[in-house]
């Protein structure tokens, strides 16, 4: 009994120094392990990604515009890869290869679900940091180390992986196949192997972050809509990257130590490969089993950060609170029976198909349900339009837009003839691309008072978000229209088909607009450096919130709080709530400071809060009616 | 003053950037002379790198517009707080406006989308199967357009409606069961309708029953990195078996010539069909995963080495009447592949001809077979008599025309 007291003591001494011993450069920006600096870092990673991603969507779309045309500038950066000023029908391959990779994986799952799930796990629940902050440190350094790895691979003389960034075998397993599938894909796996890793690491942290380390009342139906996605996305990452860990390695098996697991009967211009009893659809479903639950990784966080933005500066709660935690949970569910929709046309089983098809579909009612109740939460507002509420409206906009033609592509019978072409192109760009970088940007815009105790510009803000707004659709939009004419995606030209020759107007057009919003992203970036550095300095609490966050002090300091953990007593969406003083009521403020406001439904069927509030209730009538005789 | 030695840094700042820039270029420029005088083919890339930086620093130069702008913006802001009067520019009622006119805008250019780029597309489905998936096509783009145009409008003219006055308070609306039922249960209901339809066009196309009166030709397709190769089964109607392992020159799809149903398999370079009849196409790859896929027709198939899979479909319309119904006499019906397989992926295609019984029947007879006489000497068979080239190809088709009798009389 007293050594455990005594340890008790102890434990409760070191903590109290912890807030005071010195932090080197070294344990503060580097190998930090305070989930805020993590989530900065993550952050930071996951612009430059993001950056080098759309130069490289840059160079290819140059290509498409002006196939005939020689930049000789290309070739000073590029050398042999684009000879006399000529992107190469290889390295074009690469660049799509290496664009998609980057964007799906290091910004969207790593850079979107690794910046706002590490800053705001512990902030909006209450928690001084991470379940396990080391844990959390690691998983960005893998994920640093896979970004390095990938990277490097523009570095050889073979080039980067180049089999489309669903690296399907045998075009990925056999470097004769194509000169990227030598060491470039061979670093791909690795730095893959890595990345699943470090998003596992991080899974694990948020999951057992949410469950465990919730304040005083923060209870799960009182968490913030942000919380419940990063929550349900980490689970969907812990329960399908593996996967494509066991596919990855499998492939390196085949590829290096001359397994047959996706290779067969395959004969390389003459020569007959030894391989036998494999199939290439293999890899399809295990790529699959991650990769369309992946898609929801990248979105669901998005859907959070814009439930909680749209609530804010709508000024109002958001629409059906349980209904958009129900259809995430529905997403989350439904996205694991799906993946075959990838595959109608590789030759599975048409019977699957059909099953596919049904599942598919399911899934558009949830997601047209958050879609309506983002609409009734705008219906009435009273709407500021920050930087971030413009970007989370675009968000539901692209959603719209994207999810829509998913429709389309669900259907089997549909997907037969549009199954590779652009019209996959401009749907997933919409829906997934546009739609969860806009949620990330939101997102950076809104918690980066949060970030750098700093304000960015708004007139900055307002200007990227329209440039990039009507170019995303000026760039998509058309897009469509060629894949409905049959034209396939990850084309080097079209100048070898009569028929595509009519679209070549409009790459140019496509290419000009693409420019236009990779030029607007600079008025973000310097924004987002500069004020880093000089922007104003930020208040407590900027956009008037309710959550957590915004009650922990400006200055970061180890452990989120000084002194006590707030305590919760509401839940986050009390917006403009009638009877009110203001038109928000944080979180940690108890129903009995607001007998004003508090309707039946809040407290929830407890009867001792419910007489309280009727005794209020009728002594206020009293002394309403006593003045009125006066 | 301090404003002054302010501009006076930065514009000596600013001014060696641009030095170094011009100093860099001059150097690169010397560095391409030097180049240009040790390569066979001189390019100079003076001009280049002065057209680069010439858009460099016009990019610069509209930033530095744009900051003048925000200053003044801020400057005017500034001075209306310093007068004690309201904030000068109200963001809000910007942006909702804004956010009005690119609803407005979007719909013309949606429409504008539809009229224009939406009359480019693919002409009708030239097959049986193909007409059924466009009026599934059409129904679902019907619906979809509808919820589209809809929810857009309510998404931006809500943003338009409700932008903040700073006169009003938000309405405090967290649920409403009844509504959440209701935008639950209608797209589940027009979603189930589109499944069920979707799911017996599905059935229709994969699940035929064979027509004994209308028996389908079977042609195989292989498809390798980055040509196609067709092969007619010949009078028995049935290709016959390959294997991998025989592929060497001569034998280039590995064809057994062991197996009889082989003797009169068919090369062809276009792939002729006969209109309304079925078409059993049989896809195979040799060495990566390609798509097999006929935009006019709509089918699309993956081939898969290891593994052998199969399309059927009924031609409707003839090149002839394709060529007509388009306006357009250079028309051809064409397939291409569409899954990525390498370099050359931007350009595997072959021209497929729809044309009528006659006209197939005077082409099937004039294509060579795969037998040629090397592959006979590979599998040990007599070689024909090399004079006697041109009357031996039609005996040879009656041998083989009297092994598919043998077959069939087996069967």
């Amino acid at each position: 009994m007293s050594t455990i007291s005594l340890h008790d003591t102890h434990n409760h001494d070191s903590h109290d120094d912890h807030g005071h011993h010195k932090e080197t450069f070294l344990t503060k920006y580097i190998f930090s392990q305070d989930h805020k600096m993590i989530a900065k870092q993550f952050l930071i990673t996951g612009i430059i990604m993001a950056v080098i991603a759309m130069c490289l969507s840059i160079l290819f779309r140059l290509q498409l515009a002006w196939p005939d045309k020689s930049f000789p500038i290309l070739e000073t950066f590029l050398g042999k890869w684009a000879e006399g000023g000529r992107i190469k029908p290889d390295f074009y391959l690469a660049l799509v290869t290496i664009h998609g990779t980057i964007m799906v994986f290091f910004v969207l799952t790593a850079g979107l679900s690794g910046t706002f799930s590490n800053l705001l796990i512990p902030l909006q629940l209450g928690a001084r940091d991470m379940a396990s902050p080391f844990l959390n440190m690691l998983s960005y350094w893998f994920f640093f180390s896979a970004c390095v790895i990938m990277m490097s691979s523009f570095f050889i003389q073979t080039g980067p992986a180049s089999a489309g960034w669903t690296v399907y075998p045998p075009l990925s397993a056999l470097p004769t196949a194509i000169s990227g599938s030598g060491l470039g894909m061979t670093l791909w796996l690795i730095s893959m192997v890595l990345f699943v890793a470090s998003s596992l690491m991080g899974g694990i942290n948020y999951v057992t972050t949410v469950l465990n380390m919730r304040t005083k009342g923060m209870d799960l139906w009182k968490m913030p809509l942000t919380i419940w996605a990063f929550f349900l996305t980490a689970i969907l990452g812990i329960l399908s990257f593996p996967v494509l860990v066991a596919g990855v390695v499998l492939l390196i098996f085949d590829r290096s130590f001359g397994t047959s697991f996706y290779l067969s009967d395959i004969v390389m211009g003459t020569q007959v490969l030894p391989n036998e009893g494999g199939s290439p659809i293999l890899w399809q479903h295990l790529f699959w089993f991650l990769g369309h639950p992946e898609v929801y990784i990248v979105i669901m966080p998005a859907l959070g950060i814009s439930s909680e933005i749209i609530s804010i500066n709508s000024r109002k709660p958001i629409f059906g609170y349980h209904a958009m935690i129900y259809s995430l949970i529905g997403i989350t569910t439904l996205s694991f029976i799906v993946w075959g929709h990838h595959m109608f046309v590789t030759g599975m089983n048409p019977l699957l198909g059909g099953v596919f098809m049904i599942t598919t579909l399911i899934i558009a009612v949830p997601s047209a349900v958050k879609t309506f109740n983002y609409l009734a939460t705008l219906w009435r507002g009273n709407i500021k339009f920050t930087p971030a509420m413009l970007f989370a409206i675009g968000l539901v906009s692209f959603f719209i837009s994207g999810g829509l033609t998913g429709i389309f592509l669900g259907n089997a019978a549909l997907d037969i003839n549009l199954h590779d072409t652009y019209f996959v192109v401009a749907h997933f760009h919409l829906v997934m691309g546009s739609a969860a970088i806009f949620g990330m940007l939101a997102g950076v815009y809104h918690w980066y008072p949060r970030m750098f105790g700093r304000m960015m510009n708004n007139k900055l803000g307002y200007l990227h978000f329209w440039l990039t707004f009507i170019a995303a659709y000026l760039v998509f939009f058309p897009l469509h229209f060629l894949g409905l004419d049959g034209v396939p995606r990850r084309y080097y030209a079209f100048t070898e088909f009569e028929f595509m020759q009519k679209w070549l107007t409009v790459n140019v057009f496509v290419t000009w607009a693409a420019i236009i919003g990779a030029l607007a992203q600079v008025a973000f970036l310097w924004n987002f450096f500069y004020s880093i550095f000089k922007g104003k300095r930020a208040p407590q609490n900027p956009w008037g919130a309710n959550t957590l966050e915004w009650t922990a002090p400006v200055e970061h300091l180890h452990g989120n709080w000084p002194g006590e953990i707030p305590t919760v007593y509401r839940w986050p969406y009390d917006y403009s709530k009638p009877g009110a003083e203001e038109d928000f009521i944080p979180q940690t403020v108890p129903f009995s400071q607001t007998m004003s406001s508090n309707m039946p439904h809040d407290f929830e069927g407890n009867a001792e809060s419910e007489r309280i509030q009727r005794a209020w209730e009728e002594q206020e009538e009293a002394a309403a009616a006593k003045t009125k005789l006066d | 003053m301090s404003l002054r030695k302010f501009i006076s840094n930065k514009t000596i700042a600013g001014l060696a950037v641009i030095l170094t820039a011009f100093a860099n270029t001059g150097a690169f420029a010397q560095a391409a002379e030097a180049a240009a005088a040790t390569a066979e083919k001189p390019v100079d890339m003076g001009p280049v790198y002065k057209s680069a930086i010439f858009y460099v620093l016009a990019f610069l130069v509209l930033c530095l517009f744009i900051a003048i702008i925000g200053k003044a913006l801020k400057v005017y802001e500034l001075t209306r707080q310093a007068q004690d009067k309201p904030k000068g520019i109200n963001w809000n009622a910007i942006n909702g406006f804004l956010f009005a006119l690119f609803l407005i805008v979007g719909l013309y250019g949606v429409y504008w989308e539809y009229t224009v780029h939406g009359n480019m597309l693919l002409p009708e489905a030239a097959s049986e199967h193909g007409k059924k998936i466009d009026q599934m096509f059409n129904i679902t783009l019907i619906i979809t357009t509808i919820v589209f145009i809809l929810t857009h409008i309510a998404l931006f003219g809500f943003a338009y409606l409700y932008k903040n006055t700073g006169k009003r308070k938000a309405y405090y609306y967290p649920h409403n069961n009844a509504l959440e039922r209701l935008w639950t249960i209608i797209p589940a209901l027009v979603l189930t309708v589109l499944v069920l339809m979707g799911f017996l066009t599905w059935r229709s196309i994969f699940y035929k029953v064979e027509d004994p009166n209308n028996k389908p030709i079977s042609i195989e397709i292989t498809s390798a990195q980055f040509s196609w190769a067709i092969r007619y089964p010949g009078a028995d109607g049935v290709v016959g078996v390959k294997n991998y392992k025989l592929i060497n020159s001569t034998n280039a799809l590995g064809i057994d010539f062991n197996d009889k149903k082989s003797l009169d398999d068919q090369v062809a370079d276009v792939m002729v069909i006969p209109v309304n009849k079925p078409v059993r196409l049989i896809l195979t790859s040799k060495d990566v995963l390609h798509s097999f896929y006929m935009p006019h027709f709509r089918v699309q198939l993956n081939t898969v080495p290891g593994m052998t899979s199969f399309f059927e479909f009924t031609p409707t319309i003839t090149t002839a009447e394709m060529k007509k119904k388009t306006n357009d006499p250079k028309f051809q019906y064409l397939f291409l592949c569409a899954k990525i397989c390498g370099q050359g992926h931007y350009n595997m295609q072959k021209e497929v001809r729809v044309v009528s019984q006659e006209e197939y029947d005077t082409w099937i007879a004039e294509q060579a077979p795969y037998l040629t006489d090397d592959l006979r000497k590979q599998f040990n068979m007599p070689v024909t008599a090399a004079p006697a080239a041109e009357p031996a190809a039609p005996a040879a088709t009656d041998t083989s025309a009297v092994n598919t009798n043998q077959i069939a009389l087996k069967k």
